[in-house]
């Protein structure tokens, strides 16, 4: 009971605040509102027995992505953005599609069908500690495609700061 | 015991809510934010199938998402900031050079 109780509120508060986010008129707010919304669902990871991913969604999201989003929003000082329009011209046809797809995922949901499971029971899981399991496998049978992700941090590094640095006076 | 339909419906709604955003929104920071939505309600699915299938690799690919929404979020925003240095805007609809 308290279980499903808690998964009511995570998941109404989640919604809730993914329509405030899209839908407030200044973008500050908006950011406030997604952070707010990352810690909801690091409590979902909570529940479904993923501390270590809780804890990573709070440091890596929380801690970098929005912040950096906050720090683009207050650079660019969008002070106008408060009075002119939000939305595109054609807004019905986004909510149209988007509804679209949310009808498609339910109907295809229902012939999901759940395949054998896995080795990971909570019970090793809780013996082990999720940490130490994630850690496993992740740099034995994982291996490689974590240098990948290393080697796409660092091309995002080289990447954001060639983009974003100010043109020298000799290229132009 | 929360059903794996429940997890699943949730994310579906998270990704339409996405969607929606990044259709309907001018601001490209906003738009930005929707695809961050997006990447999340992947991730709640993966978490729960990870979950109701005893299986580690669905937290793995969560870890492997993360990181690229890390590294993506980087390259976006420097997009955004050398598109404002350019046209002085974050509305979508009013860069229009190429009549997409």
């Amino acid at each position: 009971m308290i279980a499903q109780l808690t998964f009511a509120y995570l998941a109404g508060a989640i919604i809730l605040l993914s329509l405030l986010v899209i839908s407030t008129k200044n973008p500050v707010h908006s950011v406030l509102f997604m952070l707010l919304m990352f810690f909801h669902i690091a409590g979902l990871y909570l529940t479904l027995n993923a501390e270590f991913l809780a804890a990573i969604q709070v440091m890596v999201y929380a801690g970098a992505i929005l912040v950096l989003f906050l720090f683009v929003v207050l650079l660019l000082n969008l002070k106008e953005e408060v009075a002119v329009k939000r939305f595109v011209v054609r807004w019905q046809y986004g909510v149209a599609s988007a509804l679209a797809f949310f009808l498609f995922a339910i109907l295809a949901l229902q012939s999901f069908v759940a395949g054998p499971k896995g080795t990971i029971t909570p019970e090793l899981i809780k013996a082990e500690t999720n940490t130490k399991v994630i850690g496993r496998i992740l740099y034995t049978e994982f291996l490689y495609p974590f240098e990948i992700v290393s080697a796409i941090l660092l091309i995002a590094i080289i990447g954001a700061v060639s983009l974003a640095k100010k043109r020298l006076r000799s290229e132009q | 015991m929360i059903p794996l339909q429940w997890y699943l419906w949730l994310s579906a709604a998270m990704f339409a809510i996405g969607i929606a955003g990044f259709l309907i929104r001018r601001n490209i920071i906003i738009m930005f934010m929707s695809i961050e939505l997006m990447l999340n309600a992947a991730n709640v699915s993966l978490v729960s199938f990870g979950h109701h299938l005893q299986d580690m690799r669905g937290q793995i690919l969560v870890f492997f998402i993360i990181a690229v929404a890390a590294a993506e979020a980087a390259i976006g925003l420097a997009i955004i900031i050398a598109l404002f240095r350019n046209r002085t805007t974050t509305y979508i609809d009013e860069v229009n050079e190429m009549k997409g």
